[in-house]
């Protein structure tokens, strides 16, 4: 059997692109968007994030009850129809306690997490960019650092500078730029010797450019693990803080202030007391545990947890 | 290896000697002195006394020098608070306590932890798998302070099974051992469970199951081994967590350790007993991390230990 030459003719190639990109084209965060999604328990976490950043914002306009009125006949009363989670031994609103800790535990951890966020980026991404000696003795630093037990630091700055939100704040990010600048350093060096950003480099980016459009935005799956895993951490370290006496001053609450005031009357009966502001603490750690846990999987499936 | 020692004691003292400078010159940039706060040493003639007691009217690098002069002694200085008392007669005292509460929280942690993330990674996916995660993930969540007070108020005051307070017997141990416990079991157990996973699917568990091992065999003496290898690097991390964590604790279980002097410093703003601590706890952690990475090396083979950056 043989074909006659005529048949032989090129394809018309304008007509198929096979080239073509027909499905909608997902972006890196639209991506990452659909995992979160398709993971159940991250997903709940991120709901409850939601939830509970809501009732830290509006959370106050649920409740006429003063967080700081004090009225003492009304002393250690059970959750009830006028005070939903129970009055505290001065005859405060439980519920509006919580309320107003919210947004100071949110607060500090969101605030402590954002100067932890921008130190490490600088301080990891200089130190991995640039490599060698100061690669080296930057690390060196932060390896020192690392060998302190942070929760002195932090009482020793307490202790210094005074109770005190800014306080608490300061001292919490003086330790907790290390872990983020750590993963960043090792992020970048990873990358900065991977083939894309030869290409980028070989086609004349100046370094800048190679920073901001190819390092950092694929650090950023990594940098978003550790942002998830470091609010908890700062919540709780508060909580601990106002355990020790530093933590928030009165008449302010935090879940921290309120579950440490609350152990001493535990046996007495007063469950509500410590119940509430363990209950929000449990709760915020847990979500962002578990979106921590779902974004690790998303961002570094090399590392997946089967 | 001894090169590799050598260098690490070196970076050790030079990283304590950092921290003493440091944590010096904060404690000594505060405004004021210890003795005029309340007006209860008002008398100028005592604080003056007082003040040439302890050195404080010295300009501050002749006080600097001195300190380290005496930390050269492994003196840590008097207390300013509790007047005949020395820093190292505290740590002396209270230390040693600390130290076994925290020893025994880790071996709860070590042993629990260990297990559950085994026992998670046998029946992966199943409810046991699930139970035992969820369990992890709430060890997690649930500071520490709590699981003691619930702890007290069930297992002490409800159902007498054990002391509510204070220290002595391997009875009073089990109460704040368990809550100092339970973040540290909840990351092992994690962290043992993805191991497990992973070496329980590779080729030379396959050859021991195929020669026909007993189960029970081929998790203890050959996954095992090799899950449990991370976890020794994180001992340095958890000791730390543990010694630092333990002060609440104490004070939650009135247990006279470190805490209660260090919580103590902090309120009379005793800067000698702080410093102390600081110091003491420093030299510590960087000495169990030390001994971590040695005890790494020994245990697995493969880590070439003079490759690896100090």
């Amino acid at each position: 059997m043989s074909v006659p030459d005529s048949l032989f003719v090129p394809m018309n190639r304008s007509a198929v692109d096979a080239e073509a990109i027909v499905r909608p084209r997902l972006g890196f965060w639209k991506e990452s968007w659909n995992r979160l999604l398709a993971n159940k328990l991250a997903f709940a976490g991120a709901v409850i994030i939601i939830l509970l950043a809501l009732l830290a914002s509006f959370g106050p306009m649920l409740t006429d009850q003063s967080y700081s009125r004090q009225v003492l006949t009304d002393a250690n009363m059970s959750p009830s129809a006028e005070h939903w989670f129970g009055t505290d031994d001065l005859g405060r609103d439980v519920f509006a306690r919580i309320l107003y800790g919210a947004r100071i535990s949110l607060f500090i951890g969101l605030m402590a997490t954002l100067i932890d966020v921008v130190i490490g980026i600088v301080y990891g991404g200089i130190a991995g960019y640039v490599g060698g000696r100061a690669d080296n003795l930057m690390m060196r630093f932060v390896d020192m650092l690392y060998g302190v037990p942070y929760l002195l630091i932090v009482i020793l700055l307490m202790v210094i500078m005074g109770p005190g939100l800014l306080t608490i704040i300061v001292a919490l990010s003086a330790t907790g730029w290390i872990g983020m600048a750590r993963v960043v350093r090792g992020q970048v060096l990873t990358l900065k010797s991977s083939e894309y950003v030869l290409a980028s480099r070989s086609i004349g980016s100046s370094g800048w450019h190679i920073i901001r459009k190819h390092l950092l935005p694929n650090a950023m799956g990594v940098i978003m693990v550790q942002i998830t895993f470091s609010v908890p951490s700062a919540i709780f370290a508060e909580a601990f803080l106002s355990f020790l006496g530093l933590g928030i001053q009165p008449p302010l609450a935090s879940w921290g202030v309120m579950a440490s005031d609350a152990l001493g009357v535990i046996l007495s009966g007063h469950w509500w007391r410590l119940f509430y502001p363990a209950f929000f603490i449990s709760m915020t750690m847990l979500a962002f545990n578990l979106v921590g846990d779902g974004l690790q999987d998303i961002f570094n499936p090399r590392q997946r947890r089967s | 290896m001894a090169s590799y020692i050598l260098k690490r004691l070196v970076s050790m003292l030079v990283t304590l000697w950092l921290i003493v400078t440091v944590t010096f010159f904060l404690m000594h940039s505060v405004p004021g002195s210890p003795f005029d706060k309340d007006g209860k040493n008002s008398n100028p003639t005592a604080v003056q006394n007082m003040m040439a007691y302890y050195h404080l009217d010295e300009p501050v690098g002749i006080q600097y020098v001195l300190y380290l002069k005496s930390l050269l002694k492994l003196d840590l200085g008097p207390s300013i608070g509790h007047f005949p008392d020395s820093v190292n007669s505290m740590i002396s005292r209270g230390f040693p306590v600390s130290f076994q509460l925290g020893m025994i929280a880790i071996l709860f942690a070590i042993v629990a932890g260990i297990a559950l993330g085994t026992v998670a990674a046998l029946y992966k996916n199943r409810l046991i798998d699930q139970a035992a995660m969820v369990l992890a993930v709430l060890g997690i969540a649930v500071p520490n302070f709590v699981v003691a007070t619930l702890l007290i108020k069930y297992v002490a005051v409800e159902w007498h099974l054990l002391p509510v307070a204070m220290w002595g017997t391997w009875r009073h141990a089990v109460l704040p051992g368990l809550a100092l416990a339970t973040g540290p079991i909840a990351i092992i157990a994690r962290m043992t469970r993805a191991n497990m996973v992973e070496v329980l699917t590779s080729d030379y568990i396959e050859t021991a199951r195929a020669k026909g091992l007993h189960p029970f065999v081929i998790v203890t003496k050959h996954a095992l081994r090799n899950a449990v290898l991370p976890v020794v690097t994180l001992l340095g991390a958890l000791i730390a967590n543990v010694l630092t964590g333990s002060f609440v604790i104490e004070k939650i279980f009135a247990i006279p350790g470190m805490g209660k002097y260090f919580v103590d410093g902090i309120n009379n703003r005793d800067y000698s007993v702080i410093m102390g601590t600081t110091v003491f706890y420093s030299a510590l952690l960087l000495f169990m991390m030390f001994l971590v990475d040695i005890a790494y090396g020994l245990i697995d083979p493969r880590i070439k230990l003079h490759r690896k950056e100090g």
